[in-house]
């Protein structure tokens, strides 16, 4: 801190955040909260992989996409699928007409276990399902759109369309699908009974391990020179293309993997609160999921996890004192965070707290006064 | 799927279907007439399009109220009051949004994006503190109720031709007013280029202004009208607004010929399937249709050949 070079006093001040949420995450939470609060900070943070993959593709890439919410269910319905049908042995379902089938097919009279729920009786392949297909619809969705260059509000608008479809898809095929009510009753993993509180604290500690390690990975995809075109691109599509790049694959790669993460946070998602509904899946959640972002700051990583955090805590306990005011203070929030401060908690800390820490800790190093409120303007001036 | 029809019962299946069609295209064209104007014309994404055509709707409801109880003699004619009330109120408000958050996000389209769907979610929560979570309708005067019978097996409602009637009217007034009058003229110039504009003394803020209360007004009378064929609810908006973009990215964000093609279209394809597959089929395979041909597409129908 004393006497080392700008540059890497920011990295080592980037290093001591993480490390205070990784402390917030594996300590604090733990020791403070009870089960029941910490399983809702768990699923919280479901949604914050989700806001870590809008950083990605949408603070520094540049690309808005309204559908996060469909690869989210379809990472969560993969989870759910596997623990419906582990939840529906022949044994347990004795009573139905058909037994060994989950329980609302046999109420929509279906016989049959659908070809696309077979796989799901191997858990390595859900695992792999939980990430693949996010991925590969995120693929089709990005070559066909990219490729052609079509890019912004077009975009946004049609991965919109993609999280309708889906949802009016899960619902009308409700005997595939569970429907509206989705895939309920989810009750163990491998014959771990997951609604236990033990069961539940130890899915918060491996959603909090995962997401530190997501985060690690996207800072890491930043700092590479993936991560600098990904900016370039957002800022100057055409010169970089002009340079020679092929834009449209890196913005390919970053929504895939921004597709990705909302995979695995939905498959966590499902893991913790015990079922998966259309109701996470469309317009409504796709947007909530970018304003997490967006309140926590588009540009920053650690501050998409803690407007997940923060946003998500604001609901439940807006909605639980006053469920009326819930969707006035929302729309107000979505309404500050765009006209009042577009850079989000990160973006206020940058600016008003992190000068105020640097005159405080103004006497103990000459270097740390200069660079960040550099950055802090770089900031601000980011469109 | 045909083979259990006879072929003038299919006949009469594809007139009504078509006749349904038409229905819900005067309602896509009318809903999208309006965001033709904000988003293919202004280039704002306006989420609450479909809220401000909630309060046309809420307007026809109390207008209704109103000549019921205090004017019952002309209930009759209440239906025209109630849409110039409805674009009246929806343009008002329009016209304060714009003041008080568009103006400022003209050069961020992502972020009307975000700011309008607060402005829907605090819309639809004050709909339902004023009026209620239930829905409401409005009892139509006996001259728009009924149908025509054109053949033993093929009907037509008769408000169902109001609408028509009325989205032709007004797809004519809008065409006129942006491309034959000369404030059409001055929008279109500050769509293209708002430095020359400006330059050439054209006040593009109050342009500005005028053409966004004008969408939103247009969203009025399509609240109005809908109030013809369903019932009003908080959140019916909602339900619209995929629909409605979809119709005018469809059509070609610029082109108005465009998203009354696309809005045809789309509510033709939707109906004719309707009848055969179970509705939400119909509509993910509309959608789905839309989706892949704006992929191949992504100007949509009707693209302006402009120079960028």
């Amino acid at each position: 801190m004393k006497t080392t070079p700008s540059a890497s006093s920011l990295m080592s001040r980037e290093n001591l955040y993480f490390l205070v949420l990784a402390a917030l995450l594996l300590l604090v939470f733990p020791v403070l909260l009870d089960a029941f609060r910490l399983n809702l900070v768990g699923k919280y943070l479901t949604y914050a992989f989700v806001a870590v993959g809008l950083v990605l593709c949408w603070g520094k890439g540049g690309i808005l996409s309204l559908g996060q919410g469909v690869f989210f269910g379809l990472g969560g319905y993969c989870m759910a699928m596997f623990l419906k049908l582990e939840a529906s042995s022949p044994e347990a379902t004795a009573s139905q007409s058909t037994p060994g089938i989950p329980d609302f097919m046999d109420w929509n009279q279906v016989t049959e276990l659908p070809w696309f729920w077979q796989p799901f009786h191997s858990f390595s392949f859900t695992l792999i399902a939980v990430v693949m297909v996010p991925v590969i619809l995120a693929f089709i969705i990005g070559v066909a759109m990219f490729k052609r260059r079509v890019g912004g509000v077009y975009f946004a608008i049609i991965t919109q369309a993609i999280a309708a479809i889906l949802t009016i898809l899960i619902i009308g095929q409700q005997g595939f699908t569970g429907g509206a009510n989705g895939i309920t009753d989810l009750r163990t993993l491998m014959g771990w009974d997951i609604r236990s509180n033990e069961a539940k604290t130890v899915l918060y500690f491996v959603t909090s391990g995962l997401l530190l390690a997501c985060v690690l990975l996207a800072r890491h995809v930043l700092g590479s020179k993936l991560g600098r075109i990904l900016v370039a691109m957002r800022d100057q599509e055409d010169r970089v293309r002009f340079s020679g790049y092929d834009v449209a694959s890196f913005k390919v790669f970053v929504f895939c993997l921004a597709a990705a993460l909302s995979g695995i946070g939905g498959a966590l998602f499902t893991l913790q609160v015990g079922f998966m509904s259309p109701s996470f899946v469309g317009i409504v959640p796709s947007i909530e999921m970018v304003i997490f972002c967006a309140v926590g700051g588009r540009h920053s990583l650690l501050g998409a996890v803690y407007g997940a955090l923060l946003v998500n805590a604001a609901k439940t306990g807006f909605s639980e004192s006053f469920p009326e005011l819930w969707l006035y203070a929302m729309g107000a929030l979505f309404i500050a965070v765009v006209l009042a401060f577009p850079n989000g908690i990160a973006g206020l800390y940058q600016r008003y707290l992190m000068p105020l820490e640097k005159r405080m800790l103004g006497g103990l190093g000459k270097a740390a006064n200069t660079p960040p409120t550099a950055a802090a303007r770089r900031m601000e001036e980011t469109p | 799927m045909f083979a259990d029809y006879s072929m003038p019962e299919l006949m009469s299946i594809f007139a009504m279907q078509g006749f349904a069609g038409l229905s819900l295209f005067s309602i896509f064209v009318l809903m999208a007439l309006g965001l033709a104007i904000i988003f293919g014309q202004m280039g704002v994404i306006n989420m609450a399009h479909g809220e401000f055509m909630i309060l046309g709707a809420y307007t026809t409801y109390l207008t209704a109220g109103l000549f019921e109880n205090v004017l019952p003699g002309l209930y009759g004619i209440y239906f025209f009051v109630a849409m110039f009330l409805a674009f009246i109120a929806s343009a008002l408000l329009g016209m304060l949004v714009e003041w008080l958050m568009i103006r400022h996000l003209y050069h961020r389209p992502l972020d009307t994006l975000l700011a309008t769907w607060g402005l829907s979610l605090i819309l639809q929560q004050a709909y339902r503190s004023i009026f209620g979570a239930r829905e409401v309708g409005v009892s139509l005067p006996d001259w728009m109720m009924g149908s025509i019978a054109v053949t033993d097996l093929v009907e037509i409602p008769i408000n169902g031709v109001i609408v028509m009637v009325l989205t032709l009217v007004i797809a004519t007034l809008v065409y006129l007013l942006m491309f034959r009058s000369g404030w059409g003229r001055q929008v279109r110039a500050v769509v293209q280029n708002r430095p020359m504009a400006e330059a050439v003394g054209i006040d593009t803020g109050k342009v500005d202004r005028i053409t966004f209360a004008l969408g939103c007004g247009i969203a009025g009378v399509a609240g109005a009208a809908f109030t013809m064929i369903g019932s009003t609810g908080p959140t019916s908006g909602q339900l619209y607004i995929v629909d409605t973009f979809l119709v005018v990215v469809f059509g070609g964000a610029q082109s108005l010929l465009g998203t009354i093609a696309s809005a045809f279209t789309i509510s033709q394809a939707q109906s004719t399937m309707e009848f055969f597959l179970s509705g939400s089929m119909a509509k993910v395979l509309t959608l789905l249709v839309v989706v892949g041909i704006l992929m191949l597409r992504p100007q949509g129908l009707f693209a302006l050949k402009v120079r960028r």
